[in-house]
């Protein structure tokens, strides 16, 4: 086992087998990684906020448990946790002004899971406002850097949680995802992040981004440890009328290290070239990798690929702005001073606490939906949407999971497409079709650039389909060795 | 002069008699302190989500099968998105396009003839805040946010403001008979907006509508009609035009008002409700709870003919109002006597109620001591002016019956010997009325079986004092 | 429901969906959002293409029906509670400005 100043670099299964053989405590690890945290942060500002003494304490607390006999599956292992979610007693700011000075009276279901099953809190990770956005540079306080390039993003809009997994400031983060939220960071910083399938875990207590899109993932350092976090948080709720009810598989059960008998999908559309060619050779590589485990690889076909991006814009911004219509000043965060009215109060508060990207998307959202468009711009494209869907049934029935690049290309510096929002929008292209259509979609990591910029590959998988797509993972992760490629971070032990 | 017709439809909203709100576990009741009945999801914080109330949607359906709906097979909800700042989310969640219930009709009758109200529809959706105004700055209530809400909305079948309030009396007695609402518009269990329009007669085209808000009893829109009718009329005939307009009523001023707002028209973007899923009833859970439907008023007017050998009269009063009725039938199961029941219940409790303007339910008289009353009465342990006398003091104090009698020694005098001891009296006491009896006058009865009432503080059987006056005034 | 609009409007009127969403944009933003939201639009405008006659529109992407819960009371928050994140409050309500009806 790793000395006590490394407990930081450890993975959530590392980290519980060492509790469980009483080789550290709890408090151990929580001081090593607060130490981290404090070393690398002021860099890479990942974190919002992080609960030392809290953390501390919990820590403590859960090694006096586990000396009891308590044996709660994620007893004394630190998360992170992306501002989106609401957890008791803690501020949520969904990384915008907006929402200062609300605390959480209220655990998200899925905290409440994770804390029943002894995890400990650590803080609050950074991301775009209101999860929106590719690359955080839309949080209202600070961008966050990606550890393999400071000069470039960590992707978004999880990119603090990403990126703090990535750097080893945390064992594993919780992001959210709704149109690649997870699975784009996650590739751009090189760790595993997971979208579940669409109700598979309750969005009570998610801030709500486009509801009907969004889910809450584990981003973690291996596959083994997303299973377990998934594991933990999957399942019915009844607070959250879209959450499935449907059993809960054992997702560990379904790490093999082998692929024989599984049937991969390569979808050509995804395959037409304006990816980058490092990120394709990856891709391509990886694909090998899968063969040699024993998969079967076919070409599959999903028509409709290139309406996908503008299917989710609308919709998705269509969702936003309704949901983001109750931060108005009255309830809870900021409120303008000096308004007349409470039109005015609105207004004001609104334009003071919302940054232009969460603008932009309530303006296209409300006009999507406003008489006269409504027709041509939403209920189309929920029609298409169904199409989009159709597609990725009808592939799934020649294959067991799809496997895609994440994102067209790798991190790219900081400030580079925050001019151009569509641009910006064009590189989501792979992501948000798993969203539109419900499906389970992960990213592992599968190589580097040149550049020596982490590359992920996408494994796709159909409505409670994770055990195919978790089995993909592990296996390809098995045999690969990309997480023993540690960031050029100061700091590093 | 020509001659104008009017077009009145209505919309209802009527708040469900749910034990929690349409979305979440808050109480619905009635007369909390403020913003003491929320959580985080009526109050719209950030992450929350809506779950169905399921009563609320049996209640509505409950309803549009008493109203002669069609239940639609497939139902859903519908973001409606406005901000307010009595809205929680700034989007209130309600029906759009396929509401739970279509078509259906409501009976009326004026002056005896009968006449059918189509309604159009009958969503389900949730209440908003309160918003409640001082000098410098409003406040919001956040209670009776979420609270189910079941909108009615009638086809534009009504004439008059007398057939407009014919029609919510006729509403209102069916719902409270389903058990869905109190319809208590005091409360504001029961809203209602009105739209009015008025053409020329022989015009088929309907002319333009007003629409008026802020109506708060039954009275309140049959006066606010009585009003805006004859304020379109006179606008017409003097060559002006009824601006399409949402107007207010005022209650204390007795006229509709501009409602002068900065409004544009509400462009809601309607669109389906993300979080909640589609109802599609089995249709066998439909027609189970059709097949148990609550008695309707004409079923139990029936009922308390045939069951308690009522006039056809006395049936039809006490079967008018739900409570009315249910209070009768608690009386009478403890009464061997229900026409004596319901005689009492017809003037006596009817008649309090009116004056008082109150409502059954906050009658003083148990209908169990009404029952005792009424068999005391019944078997002459007390005269009829003694029970009146005992009514009296049960509305005042409360009590009992038996023991306010027992208490003050009220019950009647029906000792022969005792009874013939005042009646001696009376005789003596009164030597010229007994004379002028004697000699045919028959009304001088009446005084002396007064006076022996009066010597006996009321309580002589005064059918047997006046049978012991004209035996003893005939011998003498 | 509502009318679809002959071909792709020229422009969105930036100012009158802002005020639709209660936002107070400043001139920079209006201008700023006005090209962006175009291409962006014009970009959406793709979809208009597909021939979706025949297709149902997907609200959901499972497909769930006749979720309900219980008409049973859940404790609440205090109001205490509630109006501890209340910007401003006076008394037991949440206050705003004056509202003009």
């Amino acid at each position: 086992m790793a000395a006590s100043s490394t407990l930081h670099t450890a993975s959530v299964s590392d980290l519980l087998a060492w509790l469980d053989q009483g080789k550290c405590t709890s408090e151990e690890a929580v001081s090593d990684l607060l130490a981290a945290i404090r070393r690398r942060d002021g860099t890479l500002q990942g974190y919002l906020d992080v609960n030392e003494e809290d953390a501390l304490a919990q820590a403590k607390a859960a090694d006096a448990a586990r000396a009891k006999g308590d044996s709660r599956r994620l007893l004394g292992v630190p998360v992170a946790v992306k501002d989106v979610l609401n957890v008791k007693g803690q501020p949520c700011g969904c990384g915008s002004r907006i929402l200062e000075g609300y605390v959480a009276p209220y655990d998200a279901t899925a905290i409440a899971r994770l804390r029943a099953e002894g995890a400990v809190f650590v803080g609050r990770t950074n991301m775009d406002e209101f999860a929106m956005g590719s690359t955080t540079e839309n949080s209202a306080y600070h961008p966050t850097r990606n550890p393999w390039n400071l000069d470039c993003v960590p992707g978004g809009s999880s990119g603090g949680s990403a990126a703090v997994v990535a750097a080893d400031e945390a064992l594993a983060a919780l992001g959210s995802d709704t149109g690649g939220s997870i699975r784009q960071p996650a590739s751009f910083c090189g760790c595993v992040g997971l979208k579940p399938s669409y109700g598979r875990i309750s969005r009570y207590g998610l801030t709500a981004f486009a509801s009907s899109l969004d889910q809450i993932g584990p981003m973690t350092k291996t596959v083994r440890d997303a299973a377990l976090l998934l594991q933990v948080m999957a399942g019915h709720d009844p607070s959250d009328s879209s959450s499935l009810d449907a059993a809960v598989p054992d997702y560990l059960a379904a790490l093999k290290s082998d692929l024989s008998g599984v049937k991969l999908g390569l979808p050509r559309e995804y395959f037409v070239g304006g990816v980058d060619a490092d990120v394709e050779a990856r891709v391509q590589e990886a694909i090998g990798v899968c063969r040699k485990l024993g998969a079967k690889v076919v070409n599959v076909s999903l028509p409709h690929t290139r309406y996908a991006i503008g299917v989710y814009y609308i919709i998705a911004t269509a969702e936003a702005s309704a949901n983001l219509a109750r931060f108005d000043g009255v309830r809870y965060g900021r409120r303008a001073a000096g308004a007349g009215d409470p039109i005015e109060l609105y207004k004001r508060t609104r334009e003071e606490g919302f940054g232009a990207e969460v603008k932009r998307r309530i303006i296209l959202g409300t006009y999507v939906l406003s008489s006269g468009y409504h027709d041509a711009y939403y209920l189309r494209a929920q029609k298409v949407r169904t199409l989009i869907r159709g597609d990725f049934d009808a592939a799934f029935e020649q294959c067991d999971a799809i496997l895609t690049p994440v994102a067209p290309m790798p991190a790219y510096r900081i400030g580079e497409k925050s001019a151009d929002p569509l641009q910006m929008y064009l590189g989501d292209v792979f992501t948000v079709p798993v969203n539109l259509a419900g499906l389970c979609g992960m990213s592992v990591p599968c190589g580097f650039t040149s550049g020596r910029l982490p590359v992920g590959l996408q494994i796709m998988g159909p409505a409670l389909g994770e055990e195919a797509v978790l089995r993909a993972g592990y296996a390809y992760e098995q045999a690969t060795d990309w997480r023993s490629a540690r960031p050029p971070l100061p700091g590093q032990s | 002069m020509s001659k104008f017709l009017t077009t009145i439809g209505l919309e209802v909203h009527v708040q469900l008699k749910t034990r929690s709100k349409m979305f979440c576990g808050c109480s619905t009741e009635f007369g909390a302190a403020p913003n003491t009945q929320i959580c985080p999801v009526c109050l719209g914080y950030p992450g929350t989500l809506p779950v169905m109330n399921g009563a609320a949607v049996r209640l509505t359906v409950l309803s549009g099968l008493m109203l002669g709906c069609r239940i639609s097979p497939y139902s859903k909800f519908d973001r409606k998105n406005y901000f307010y700042p009595d809205m929680p989310k700034n989007y209130q969640i309600s029906q759009y396009d396929k509401p739970l219930c279509l078509g259906g009709s409501v009976e009326i009758e004026l002056e005896g003839r009968a006449k059918k109200i189509g309604l159009t529809r009958i969503h389900l959706e949730e209440d908003v805040g309160k918003n409640l105004h001082f000098a410098h700055w409003s406040g919001v209530d956040f209670n009776r946010a979420g609270v189910p809400l079941m909108e009615i909305v009638s086809e534009p079948d009504l004439e008059s403001a007398e057939e407009a309030f014919a029609y919510l009396q006729a509403l209102r007695q069916i719902l409270t008979y389903a058990g869905v609402s109190d319809c208590n518009m005091e409360e504001g269990n029961l809203r209602c907006d009105v739209n009015v329009s008025i053409r020329p007669e022989g015009q088929a085209r309907l002319g333009t509508k007003a629409e008026i808000k802020n109506l708060n009893t039954f009275k309140g829109v049959f006066n606010a009609l009585q009003f805006e009718i004859p304020r379109q009329v006179e606008l017409i005939r003097t060559g002006g035009r009824v601006a399409q307009e949402t107007r207010r009523w005022d209650a204390d001023l007795g006229q509709t008002f501009s409602m002068r707002t900065k409004e544009e028209a509400h462009d809601y973007r309607y669109f389906p409700e993300p979080d909640l899923m589609p109802v599609a009833l089995p249709e066998a859970t439909v027609a189970a709870w059709a097949a148990a439907l609550p008695e309707l008023p004409r079923q139990r007017r029936e009922r308390f003919s045939r069951e308690y050998g009522l006039p056809e009269y006395d049936a039809k009063v006490l079967s008018a109002e739900k409570g009315v009725g249910d209070y009768f039938e608690k009386a009478v199961r403890n009464s061997r006597n229900p026409k004596a029941v319901s005689n009492w219940v017809m003037t006596d409790v009817l008649r309090i109620l009116s004056e008082r303007n109150l409502d059954i339910a906050r009658f003083p008289i148990e209908a169990e001591a009404l029952a005792e009353l009424v068999e005391l009465a019944e078997s002459k342990a007390i005269n009829s002016n003694t029970a009146r006398e005992v009514f009296g003091i049960l509305m005042q104090e409360g009590g009992t019956p038996g023991a306010i009698v027992a208490a003050r020694g009220l019950a009647q005098v029906s000792d022969a010997g005792q009874v013939e001891r005042i009646v001696d009296q009376a005789i003596a006491e009164n030597a010229k009325s007994a004379d002028d009896y004697r000699n045919g006058k028959s009304v001088a009865l009446k005084f002396l079986v007064g006076q022996v009432m009066r010597l006996s503080q009321g309580k002589a059987n005064p059918q047997m004092a006046g049978e012991l006056l004209e035996r003893k005034l005939k011998r003498g | 429901m509502t009318e679809t609009k002959p071909a792709a409007q020229p422009a969105i009127d930036v100012r009158y969906v802002a005020n639709l969403a209660r936002l107070d944009l400043s001139d920079a933003e209006v201008n700023e959002f006005q090209s962006q939201l175009a291409s962006i639009v014009e970009y959406f405008d793709q979809i208009r293409g597909l021939d979706v006659e025949s297709v149902e529109p997907t609200a959901h992407a499972a497909v769930i029906q006749n979720v309900f819960r219980e008409d049973v009371i859940r404790p609440s928050l205090s109001r205490d509670e509630a109006l501890a994140n209340a910007p401003e409050h006076r008394t037991e309500l949440f206050c705003v400005p004056k509202i003009m009806e």
